[in-house]
């Protein structure tokens, strides 16, 4: 009897514990997403309107409304830079991290210390150093002009503002490679080095190393952090915002200006083009998720 | 001994091949590095030499002179130190409730086993990936009504749907180590709860807390988008200033404000150097 109250008291203790972080998050996460839903399906009282429809979600997926015209190629766009942010990072992190694992342990420190750095800047001024390295009288462009390659500063390539998102790429390979890099370091770290001593014993050449003992072991490690670099790619705002152009937009860029559009009926399209994002979102970082759990 | 015999042979192997030969072999190699390099340092460089540089025109590689009046015009600047004190006001009242709120969820999640606990990492999973631009649109009516919009508590209240989950992993990082029976000692030799707070679970924890306290201060730093969401333009914090001044265009200003905007997350990486590089923390992606 008494042990049976005492977990009792125990799983109070565990949930009154939990109350406070769980109250504050679930209110107001469940708020944004009722008004979110609520919103996008056209309930406005403000400006009195209380009639629910979809009119939000069809002017924006069938190809004939404005509207649509915009959503699709954002859609392709925001695609376009999440995939190919991801797939460099991953790669040039793989990269980073072999070689920091082969050097010797005293260059380690320096190399984790600046990748550390380098995770701690925010993305607002990683993309504003960004935007003053790549733009066309910019560092590389003066450096292009001393070695002269380029005679005037518009003949050094449009990096940064340009119509494919290079800026953007860019700027999630350099902020988003020392996330990965760290992921796969802890990996090799805790079980790396004895297989790949015993694979070169065994006579593997570096390559084969590579391919059929470092790989498989960082792959499910590697795969579930590029699962959540593309998630934060693919929703975040500023990076987009400040390295992009008008036209393509990326998806957050368009359900902000809907959004803040003085038209109060584009509200609703702002935020169905936001909940759309929020579940694709959803979708990958689950498969993250997943994707840890397995390795 | 493997290990010697290792060091011994590719000693001697790199000492057979030439130079060239070896520079060839390697030149896409070391031109992938380069380009590594560029992309990973570059724009620190660039954000230096910028702030820093007096009268620095295309095409100059380095500036002929260094000034640092750019950066004490900006910090005597009525605006930017309003910035400063309202972006360090709630970054550190975040940072506050994070912990209130964290220390006895992550202690709990990082100490018992009970059952709902997977849901509950869970719950706290989602808030670290949904985008902070939803989370603030579908708030954004709600806190106008009740009067939180423009302010600076509605702006701190947002910031926890993204500062709290973070927090609270970071810290149960630290209680998943904390060996509790040193408090239950503690008790038996008599000392009260209290007492056992400031001189076990403090000292014992402390430091975990510093690193994860620090690391969710960035956390809120760094949000422009929930701030720009809630805060309605009036709650004007040094990533809002630093946005609209690159619309402005002027290089110097915009390096500067960055580099003033960069400065605690500098300086909390190197007090947190020793945390990090044992592995202790972690910093993750949340910015």
């Amino acid at each position: 009897m008494r042990i049976m109250r005492r977990q009792q008291r125990e799983t109070m203790i565990v949930w009154l514990s939990l109350a406070p972080a769980l109250g504050v998050l679930s209110l107001l996460i469940g708020a944004s997403l009722y008004y979110g839903i609520a919103q996008s399906l056209g309930y406005l009282s403000i400006i009195g309107k209380t009639q629910l429809s979809l009119d939000a979600y069809r002017n924006l997926l069938t190809a004939s409304t404005p509207a649509a015209g915009e959503f699709w190629p954002a859609l392709a766009f925001t695609l376009w830079i999440s995939a190919a942010s991801t797939g460099l990072a991953a790669l040039g992190a793989l990269m980073i991290a072999v070689a920091v694992c082969n050097r010797q342990r005293s260059a380690d420190g320096i190399t984790l210390f600046a990748l550390h750095i380098n995770l701690a800047l925010p993305h607002l001024v990683w993309a504003v150093a960004l935007g003053l390295l790549l733009s066309q009288s910019g560092l590389l462009a003066r450096v292009a002009a001393l070695f002269g390659w380029i005679a005037a500063p518009a003949e050094f390539p449009v990096l940064v503002r340009d119509r494919y998102g290079i800026g953007i790429i860019l700027h999630y390979m350099g902020k988003e490679i020392p996330f990965l890099v760290l992921i796969v370091l802890a990996v090799l770290r805790t079980q790396g080095a004895a297989y790949d001593l015993v694979a070169e014993n065994l006579g593997a050449s570096p390559w084969q190393r590579l391919r059929y003992v470092t790989l498989p072991l960082v792959l499910p490690a590697l795969s579930a952090g590029s699962a959540l670099v593309f998630a934060f790619v693919f929703g975040s705002y500023e990076v987009p915002a400040l390295l992009g152009v008008r036209y393509p937009r990326s998806l957050a860029v368009l359900a902000l200006d809907y959004f803040t559009n003085p038209d109060l009926n584009r509200r609703a399209e702002g935020m169905a083009v936001s909940l759309m994002m929020g579940l694709v979102v959803l979708a990958v970082a689950g498969l993250a998720r997943k994707l840890k759990r397995a390795s | 001994m493997i290990l010697v015999r290792q060091i011994v042979r590719r000693a001697a192997s790199a000492s057979q091949r030439s130079l060239l030969a070896l520079t060839l072999e390697h030149g896409p190699w070391y031109l992938l590095q380069l380009t590594l390099f560029v992309l990973l340092v570059g724009p620190i460089m660039a954000l230096g030499l910028y702030a820093l540089a007096r009268a620095w025109f295309y095409p100059q590689l380095l500036p002929q002179e260094w000034t640092l009046q750019p950066l004490i015009r900006q910090l005597s600047s009525p605006s930017t130190s309003a910035a400063l004190s309202t972006s360090l006001l709630t970054a550190g009242s975040v940072t506050l409730l994070a912990l209130l709120f964290g220390i006895p969820a992550a202690r709990v999640l990082g100490l018992r086993r009970f059952y709902g606990r997977d849901l509950v990492l869970l719950i706290l999973f989602l808030p670290n990936v949904v985008p902070p631009l939803a989370i603030g649109m579908g708030l954004n009516i709600l806190f106008l009504r009740l009067g939180l919009a423009g302010s600076t508590l509605g702006v701190v209240l947002v910031h926890l749907v993204p500062v709290l989950p973070y927090a609270i992993f970071a810290l149960l990082g630290v209680f998943e180590r904390y060996d509790e029976s040193y408090e239950l000692q503690a008790r038996t030799l008599g000392a009260d709860p209290l007492q056992v707070w400031l001189r076990v679970m403090l000292p014992l924890a402390g430091p975990g807390i510093a690193v994860a306290a620090l690391f969710s201060f960035l956390v809120s730093w760094s949000q422009y988008i929930l701030t720009l969401l809630i805060g309605g333009g009036q709650v004007l914090t040094l990533p809002l200033l630093l946005f609209s001044a690159v619309s402005g265009g002027n290089p110097t200003t915009i390096a500067v404000l960055a580099l003033l905007f960069a400065a605690p997350p500098l300086v909390a990486i190197a007090l947190a150097a020793r945390a990090l590089s044992s592995g202790a923390a972690t910093i993750g992606q949340q910015y």
